[in-house]
C-alpha cells in the first residue's frame, strides 16, 4: 500500500490509563424485526485512548455507535460514562455528556450555511457570539478550510464531512466517535487530521474510530475491537498486528486480492473533446477545457479531492447535464446532447456517487431498481413491464453479486450503503457495457465486498469495456487503474500511465492544487 | 408514550385492516354523535349507509354518482403519483361539458349516430387543453400548477356562466341561463331500467382499466411513479421531468373533460351555469383515500358516493342538520386517511420517548 507508506506508526505509547473507564458497555444488544444488529457486546474506552472498530458492512458497527450517540435504544445492556451508569435517551443528552459524532451518512440540512448547520448543534449561549470566528480558527487549526458562509448543498461530500468534524470538535468533546472519516480526504489531508486525533488523545480525549481501512488503523488506534454479525470476535492490539491478521479476524477469511493483468487498450471508446462547463451554481466549479480519451480495455482513473469539479464532470459524462454535443463523443457518435437513457443505448453504464435517491428509488423494489436502467435487459416488452424477468434479473444481481437482502422484493432503503452498492454496480455491469463510469465505487463499503467490486470492474476491462473510475480514493485508484489523472479547480490534468507515476506524486499533486486555492469566496451580494 | 415506528416494508395486512379500523372508530363515533342528538343510533347508521342502496332506483344513483369521480379520481391519481398537482379537475370537468355540449348543439337534431362519440372526444379534448395551460406554465416558466390549475376553476366556470346566459342560451327557455336540451341522440343510453344510471359508468371503468395496465404494468407508468419517489434518480435514469409534468396533467385533464361530457349527455342533458356539484375537487379525495390505486379508487369514489346519498337521507328521514351530516362525513374520511398512516409505520408503547436523528442527508 503505497500511500500507507507516507503514514508514520503512532508515536510513542499510549496514555497512561487512569483506572476508570471514559465509556463501558456491557452486554449491549439490538435487534430489528428482521435482523440482530448487537448481541452482548461489552467495550471499554478508556481516557486518552484512540480505539478502533473494525467490522464488514452490517456487523453492527453503525447501530453501537447509533447506541453510544442515544440515536438508538438499545434492547439489553447497561452503559456506563466515567464508571456512572446512564441512560444516553437523545443525541442532545450525548452531546451533554461530552460525546461527538460525525455520522457516515451526514446530518446536515442541505438549505442552511455551514455556520447555521453548527448553531443547531450547539447550546444556546454558544452558537450566538463569534461562531463565525471560531468556525475559522478551529478549521484553520486542524487544517479543515471552511467557509462559515457557505450554503451545504453546494459542497461535496468530502467538504460535508468537513463541517460534520469541525462541528464536533467545537463541542469540545471528550469522547469523539468518526465513522469512515478518511474516506474523501488526501493523503496528506488524512496525515493533517490524524496529527488533529493524535493531538486530541494527547489532551485526555478518548476517541473511537469507526474504519475498514486496516492501514489506518494500525497507524493511528491504540485498540482494535472486532465486530462480526454484531457480536464481538477480538480484541487486539492493531500496532502489533498485520494487515492480514486483521482482516482475517473481521471477515473470517483471507482477503480475496484482485488479479491485474496489464492493460491491452483498443480503439477509444469515450472521448472528451475540450469540455468547458460553467458552474451551474455560484458555488459550483466550472470545467475548464477538459479532455479525455478511454479507451476499450483500459481503466482510467480520476484522483482529486471532491469539489474540484468531478460532480460537474460526471453528469456531462452520464448526460443529467447536457452539453455540446461534439464535446463528448461515445464509441464514434456525438452524445453531448444525448439524454442519459439514449447514452445508455448506446453502452454507456454509469455508478453514481449517491446511491439513495440517484443511483436507487430508495421507496422501490429492487426488482424496480434494476428496471431503473436495465429495461434493454428484455424487460420490456410492447410497452409493458415483463414482471417476471424483472425480478429474474434482480435475482440473478443479488446472486451474483453476493448482496444481502431479503429477495428482489426488499425496498432499496432497506440495503446498508456496501450491499445497495453491490447491487448498483452489478445492475450496471450485467448489462453488458461498452463504456462504464464508476464514481466513488467503493466509498463506504467494506473491504470485502470493496475488493470483489475492484474485481468486477477488473473483468469489465479485461472483457474489452472503457472503464472510467473517479475515486478520491487513491490506494484504490493505483489498485485498478491503468493510467491516471488529475482533477483539481476545473481542469483536468493529462492521464498518465501509473507505471510512471506514484502515490505521493498525485497526492502532491492534487492536494498541492487543492492548497493553492484562493480563500473561499464570499457570496456574491448584489 | 406511544411512538410510530417506520415499518420495513409496507404491512400487506394493515393494507386491508386499515380501512376496517377506520370503519370501525366511524361506528363508535357515530353511536356517540347520534346518542348526543337524541336519535337512535342504529336507525341513523342505518339511514346512512343501508337506506340510500337499499332499492334499485338507489343502487342506479350510487353508481351514477360514483362514475365521475372515480373517472376523475383515476386521472388525477396518475399525476399525483408524479408529484404532479392538478388541483383544477373541477375546471377541467366544466370545459368538456361546454365541449360535449357544443358538439351537441352544433349537430342539433340531425340524429347523426355520430353525435354522442363525437361528443365524448370533444369533452376529453376540451378538459386536456384546458390541462395544458397548467402544464405549459408549470414546464416553461416554472409557475407552481397547485395556484394556476386551481385559479383556472374560476375562470372555466365563468366561461360555461357566459355561454348559457349570452350565445348558448335556449331562446325558447325563458331567458333562463340554460342552453336548449340535447336530443336523445345526443344522449348516454340508459343502462338500468327504472335508474338513471347510463353508459357513463361503463366508459368510467374502462378508463379505470387503462388507467390500471398503465399504472400496474407499463414502462411510461413505471417511469412516472420513478418521477413521483425520488426526482434525483429520475433524473439518473434519463426520464425526462418536462414529460412527466405534461403527462400527468393531460391524463387528468382528459378524464375530468370526459367526466364533464358524461355529466352533459347524461343525468343533465343541457348546459347548466354550474354541471357539477364538486365532482371535480371530491375526486381529490377520492384519489387519496384510494391510495392513489385504481382499485381502491373506484372503491373510494363508491363510498363518496354513499356518503352524499346518506347524508341526504339523513337529513330526509331524521331531519339531522346538514351540519352534522357533514361533520360525519368529515370524520370518516379523515379517519381512513389516519388508518393509513399505519401501512407504512407500526406503533410502539413504550415508557419514554427517544431521540430521534436530526435530517438525514
Amino acid at each position: 500500500m503505497m500511500a500507507a507508506a507516507a503514514r508514520d506508526t503512532p508515536s510513542g505509547p499510549a496514555p497512561a490509563h487512569p483506572s476508570t473507564a471514559r465509556l463501558a458497555l456491557r452486554g449491549i444488544g439490538k435487534s430489528y424485526p428482521t435482523v440482530i444488529a448487537n448481541a452482548e457486546i461489552d467495550l471499554d474506552v478508556m481516557p486518552g485512548e484512540i480505539h478502533a472498530i473494525l467490522g464488514e458492512n452490517g456487523a453492527g458497527k453503525s447501530t453501537l455507535m447509533k447506541i453510544i450517540y442515544g440515536v438508538v435504544k438499545p434492547d439489553a445492556g447497561v452503559i456506563a460514562w466515567e464508571g456512572e451508569r446512564v441512560a444516553i435517551g437523545n443525541p442532545a443528552r450525548a452531546r451533554r455528556l461530552g460525546i461527538g459524532m460525525v455520522f457516515q451518512h451526514f446530518s446536515l440540512f442541505e438549505t442552511l450555511t455551514v455556520a447555521e448547520n453548527i448553531a443547531l448543534a450547539l447550546s444556546r449561549t454558544a452558537a450566538r457570539t463569534g461562531l463565525d470566528d471560531r468556525i475559522r480558527a478551529v478549521s484553520i487549526r486542524y487544517g479543515l478550510p471552511l467557509d462559515p458562509a457557505r450554503r451545504v448543498h453546494t459542497m461535496s461530500v468530502g467538504e460535508r464531512q468537513r463541517v460534520e468534524i469541525v462541528r464536533c470538535l467545537l463541542q469540545d468533546p471528550r469522547l469523539l466517535i468518526l465513522d469512515e472519516p478518511t474516506s474523501v480526504l488526501t493523503p496528506q489531508a488524512v496525515e493533517a487530521l490524524f496529527t488533529t486525533l493524535r493531538m486530541l488523545a494527547a489532551e485526555g480525549r478518548s476517541i473511537l474510530y469507526i474504519s475498514h481501512k486496516l492501514d489506518e488503523i494500525r497507524a493511528l488506534c491504540h485498540v482494535a475491537t472486532v465486530l462480526r454479525g454484531g457480536r464481538v470476535t477480538g480484541s487486539c492490539d492493531p500496532r502489533r498486528e498485520s494487515a492480514t491478521a486483521l482482516a482475517r479476524l473481521m471477515i473470517g477469511a483471507d482477503l480475496p486480492h484482485p488479479r491485474h493483468r496489464a492493460a491491452a487498450a483498443g480503439a477509444p471508446m469515450l472521448e472528451v473533446r475540450s469540455l468547458a462547463r460553467a458552474a451551474a451554481d455560484p458555488f459550483g466549479v466550472s470545467l475548464v477545457d477538459v479532455s479525455l480519451q478511454v479507451h476499450a480495455g483500459e481503466i482510467v482513473g480520476i484522483a482529486g479531492v471532491s469539489g474540484n469539479g468531478q460532480q460537474e464532470l460526471l453528469t456531462a459524462l452520464s448526460g443529467e447535464a447536457r452539453v455540446d454535443a461534439a464535446a463528448i463523443r461515445m464509441r464514434g457518435v456525438d452524445v453531448g446532447a444525448h439524454d442519459p437513457d439514449a447514452r445508455r443505448g448506446l453502452g454507456l453504464a454509469f455508478v453514481p456517487e449517491d446511491r439513495l435517491g440517484r443511483g436507487a428509488v430508495p421507496d422501490m423494489t429492487l426488482a424496480d431498481n434494476g428496471l431503473l436502467t436495465a429495461h434493454r435487459m428484455g424487460l420490456v416488452a410492447h410497452g409493458l413491464v415483463r414482471a417476471r424477468a424483472v425480478r429474474a434479473f434482480a435475482d440473478a444481481t443479488i446472486r451474483a453479486y453476493g448482496v444481502k437482502a431479503g429477495g428482489s422484493g426488499a425496498m432499496a432503503r432497506s440495503l446498508s450503503g456496501g450491499n445497495l452498492q453491490k447491487f448498483i454496480v452489478g445492475r450496471e455491469i450485467r448489462q453488458g457495457p461498452r463504456v462504464m463510469v464508476a464514481a466513488q465505487p467503493t466509498w463506504g463499503v467494506d473491504v470485502g465486498a470493496s475488493a470483489q467490486i475492484r474485481q468486477a470492474l477488473l473483468d469489465l476491462r479485461d472483457g474489452g469495456c472503457a472503464v472510467l473510475v473517479v475515486s478520491e480514493e487513491l490506494d484504490e485508484l493505483f489498485e485498478i487503474c491503468d493510467r491516471i489523472a488529475v482533477i483539481a479547480r476545473g481542469r483536468l490534468s493529462p492521464a498518465m500511465p501509473v507505471a510512471t507515476t506514484n502515490a505521493e506524486q498525485i497526492g502532491l499533486l492534487m492536494g498541492g492544487l487543492a492548497h493553492d486555492a484562493p480563500a473561499p469566496r464570499e457570496p456574491a451580494s448584489p | 408514550m406511544i411512538r410510530l415506528e417506520p415499518r420495513p416494508s409496507p404491512s400487506r395486512h394493515a393494507i386491508w385492516l386499515a380501512p376496517l379500523a377506520a370503519a370501525a372508530a366511524t361506528v363508535v363515533l357515530g353511536f356517540v354523535l347520534f346518542s348526543a342528538l337524541h336519535q337512535d343510533p342504529w336507525a341513523a347508521l342505518a339511514a346512512f349507509f343501508v337506506e340510500p342502496v337499499a332499492t334499485r332506483y338507489g343502487v342506479g344513483e350510487l353508481l351514477l354518482k360514483a362514475s365521475p369521480l372515480m373517472l376523475i379520481g383515476t386521472g388525477l391519481a396518475i399525476g399525483y403519483r408524479a408529484n404532479v398537482w392538478n388541483i383544477g379537475a373541477e375546471g377541467q370537468l366544466a370545459l368538456g361539458a361546454i365541449g360535449a355540449g357544443g358538439v351537441a348543439l352544433a349537430f342539433g337534431d340531425s340524429g347523426s349516430p355520430l353525435v354522442l362519440p363525437a361528443m365524448l372526444a370533444a369533452g376529453a379534448i376540451c378538459g386536456l387543453a384546458w390541462a395544458a395551460i397548467p402544464a405549459l406554465l408549470r414546464t416553461r416558466f416554472h409557475a407552481n400548477e397547485i395556484l394556476t390549475s386551481l385559479m383556472l376553476v374560476y375562470v372555466a366556470n365563468l366561461v360555461l356562466s357566459w355561454l348559457v346566459h349570452g350565445p348558448w342560451r335556449d331562446p325558447e327557455g325563458y331567458n333562463f341561463p340554460q342552453s336548449r336540451v340535447f336530443v336523445d341522440a345526443a344522449l348516454l343510453p340508459n343502462l338500468l331500467a327504472d335508474t338513471r344510471l347510463n353508459w357513463g359508468l361503463p366508459v368510467a371503468l374502462a378508463v379505470v382499466v387503462a388507467a390500471w395496465v398503465f399504472v400496474r404494468a407499463s414502462f411510461l407508468g413505471f417511469r412516472m411513479r420513478v418521477a413521483g419517489l425520488a426526482p434525483g434518480a429520475a433524473n439518473y435514469a434519463g426520464i425526462s421531468p418536462t414529460r412527466t409534468v405534461w403527462i400527468g396533467m393531460l391524463a387528468g385533464g382528459a378524464c375530468a373533460g370526459l367526466a364533464g361530457a358524461n355529466e352533459a349527455a347524461g343525468p343533465i342533458g343541457q348546459l347548466l351555469p354550474s354541471m357539477s356539484p364538486g365532482y371535480g375537487f371530491a375526486a381529490i379525495i377520492v384519489a387519496f383515500v384510494g391510495r392513489l390505486h385504481p382499485v381502491g379508487i373506484v372503491l373510494a369514489s363508491l363510498l363518496l358516493s354513499l356518503l352524499y346519498l346518506g347524508g341526504e337521507s339523513a337529513q330526509i328521514r331524521l331531519g339531522l342538520p346538514s351540519a352534522v351530516t357533514g361533520l360525519f362525513q368529515g370524520t370518516l374520511l379523515l379517519f381512513l386517511l389516519a388508518a393509513d398512516v399505519l401501512v407504512n409505520f407500526r406503533l410502539r408503547f413504550q415508557a419514554r420517548p427517544t431521540g430521534r436523528v436530526p435530517a438525514v442527508r
